[in-house]
């Protein structure tokens, strides 16, 4: 027996038999190492760097950029922007998405298109729509200084740029989601006698969970990480509208490549986390993130 | 249970500029057993939902024992249905599902945990499904998964049950077994039953009453008895059963097909265009001279009954199917005279539609 596979597989070494589909071996070791190369020129070597300037002058120096009272401030203000904005944005995306998904009405395709435009526009004219309707010479700049309010080179106007930048990440999630399962569970939810709400909670949701969760995360990443449209509207003010990623490029430009290097450490530890999460969800959940489970 | 009585008065729908239902107007007796039978685009799904109160028409009245409920919230209807693909709560259990509607009462009207779990189990025995409450709805078959949804809905103690398409999705032999199943059910819980379905035999074996439907207007309401004896309209023959048509004038009170008279009664009747409708089992092989119609016999088939015959009629470009007894079976190829036992014809109007409904022979 034995014998009779060995001679066999050796054969089948000489056959060489290879799906239509596959390449030659040429090809495909020549297209990963391509892709090897490029990623790791242009993913993990700017990680590693990052993490080596941080920790070159030992461990020390690094944990005591983390006492700097500025640095603990863009710390503090990052998570509350991500605070305010990440739950901002669910309840918008979720609001989005039942409309769009669940009911026709005039302007859909409008509504739509508008959720996608902080993708297409980029975050610099975000920022700087921003200024100009809240800022001292804008729109609404003289009403809101003569009532106390201050938006522009303050923490509501970090707020608001992170939501307008952070706006489709959920919504975009939960869009194609909800379409796919349609309306007929609700249905059965309604004539069984649960109110709106009551439906949205045992019935929507659990049917979401999964993809809104995805979309939680993304969205925080975002929120976390936003430099452009945050850096026009934040005026740099140390220790009071600085968040991780503005103090980084201050740290930078002041040649304090440790501090810098030490608080990217965090920003990227945070997307690592991030990423961990979402690739364990797409694992664990693929079939109710791309709704292909709901069939049976 | 009991359940309520039905009424249904001048209901129409419009989606966009595409008329769903129009004029729909209609009686269901409280306990009778209705089937909304029509193809699809015909509008039954539509009026099964603006009974259920998930489409709220643009004009009419929908009437719960005789209360106004057209503008009753879906949730208030107290009505049991069955979705076609069930929509089951996929990620609840069996038991879980049917408790549903129970869970979801406000807090004065809940029953307790206790209560509820007794009436999942109770209706899970009623669907011969006990054991299986701990099961998701994927681990579950096609009929069983109906069965579920059927329990899910009587759970509520509704007034009304109603099923889109309730076999729609399953194979031959368990609709056979659940069309029986369903009609027991009926039986037991004596709720006014309203189903949707295109299948005409569904129909038929199990409704006491059946709603034909076309293009959004009622054909005609009757027992299944009426419809297949009596049909009203050129559509309904055709749909209910199987039915030859053929082209004919009525000229001075005869019928003619081609050269040839028929004898159908034609009291009544405009003269002009008409067509003649009748079933294969009502046209028989003639004595040689006597028939009504004469053709080639094209095919011969076995069938339970007898045997089947496919003729071309002289003068006509299509075939008929008749049912003869073995015994008279024609021979392939050879030409038979045929006569017609029963017919009805349906003259054109103005518009060239066949409306008016006369009795045959």
């Amino acid at each position: 027996m034995s014998e009779i596979a060995i001679t066999s597989s050796g054969r089948n070494r000489g056959v060489k038999f290879r799906p239509v589909t596959q390449d030659s071996p040429f090809a495909r070791y020549a297209l990963i190492a391509t892709a090897v190369l490029f990623l790791a020129l242009f993913l993990f070597a700017p990680l590693a760097i990052v993490f080596v300037e941080a920790l070159s002058k030992g461990i020390g120096p690094f944990l005591t950029a983390f006492d700097d009272p500025d640095a603990r401030a863009a710390i503090r203000l990052t998570l509350l922007v991500a605070a305010i904005s990440v739950p901002a944005n669910l309840v918008f995306g979720l609001a989005a998405s039942w409309s769009i998904a669940k009911f026709s009405f005039p302007g859909k395709s409008v509504l739509i298109t508008l959720i996608d435009l902080p993708f297409s526009v980029s975050p610099v004219v975000a920022g700087l729509v921003y200024v100009l309707v809240f800022g001292g010479q804008g729109l609404f700049g003289p009403w809101l200084a003569a009532h106390g309010v201050q938006i522009i080179f303050a923490v509501p106007g970090i707020v608001l740029a992170t939501i307008f930048v952070t706006f489709p990440f959920v919504a975009r999630e939960l869009i194609p989601l909800m379409q796919e399962q349609g309306t007929v569970e609700e249905e059965a939810a309604l004539t069984l006698g649960a109110s709106g709400f009551k439906t949205f909670l045992t019935v929507t949701l659990p049917n979401i969970k999964w993809g809104l969760l995805y979309g939680v995360l993304l969205c925080n990443a975002r929120a976390m990480g936003e430099f452009g449209a945050v850096s026009v509207v934040s005026g740099h003010i140390r220790g009071l509208t600085n968040t991780i990623p503005l103090q980084v490029e201050i740290l930078y430009n002041e040649y304090n490549n440790v501090a810098a290097f030490a608080l990217a450490v965090l920003l990227a530890g945070l997307a690592l986390v991030t990423l961990g999460l979402k690739s364990f969800l797409e694992w664990r959940h693929a079939d109710a993130l791309s709704g292909r489970a709901r069939r049976h | 249970m009991r359940g309520a009585a039905i009424r249904i008065e001048g209901v129409e729908q419009d989606f966009g500029a595409f008329p769903a239902l129009r004029d729909v107007s209609l009686d269901i007796q409280p306990g009778e057993l209705v089937a909304l039978l029509g193809p699809s685009g015909s509008g039954k799904t539509t009026l099964l939902r603006v009974i259920a109160g998930l489409n709220s028409p643009d004009r009419g009245r929908v009437l719960f024992d005789g209360e106004n409920a057209t503008n009753l919230p879906v949730q208030d209807r107290h009505v049991g249905m069955v979705f076609q693909n069930y929509a089951l709560f996929k990620h609840m259990t069996v038991a879980d599902n049917i408790g549903y509607g129970l869970r979801v009462r406000r807090r004065r009207t809940r029953p307790s945990r206790a209560a509820i779990n007794a009436r999942v189990t109770e209706l899970l025995q009623f669907v011969q499904l006990e054991g299986l409450g701990g099961r998701y709805p994927a681990q579950l078959s096609g009929g069983q998964r109906q069965r579920v949804a059927l329990a899910r809905a009587l759970a509520i103690e509704p007034r009304v049950l109603l099923l889109d398409e309730p076999f729609g999705a399953l194979d031959a032999r368990v609709r056979k077994d659940l069309r029986r199943w369903l009609r027991d059910i009926h039986k037991q819980t004596g709720l006014t039953t309203v189903f949707v379905t295109h299948d005409q035999d569904e129909a038929m074996e199990l409704a006491d009453r059946v709603v034909v439907l076309n293009e959004g207007r009622i054909e005609q309401i009757g027992t299944p008895e009426e419809l297949y004896d009596h049909p009203a309209s050129p559509f309904v023959i055709s749909f209910v059963g199987e039915a030859v048509a053929l082209p004919v004038t009525i000229a001075g009170g005869h019928v003619k097909f081609g050269g040839r008279e028929l004898h159908i009664d034609t009291h009544g009747l405009r003269s002009g265009p008409a067509r003649v409708f009748f079933r294969p089992a009502d046209i028989a092989v003639a004595a040689e001279g006597n028939g009504d119609l004469e053709g080639r016999v094209e095919s011969l088939r076995r069938t339970p009954a007898g045997m089947r015959a496919t003729i071309a009629i002289d003068g006509y470009d299509q075939t008929l199917e008749i049912d003869s007894p073995l015994e008279r079976s024609a021979s392939l190829g050879g030409r038979v005279p045929l006569s017609l036992a029963n017919a009805r014809i349906f003259p054109a109007d103005e518009n060239g539609d066949y409306v008016n409904a006369g009795d045959g022979i």
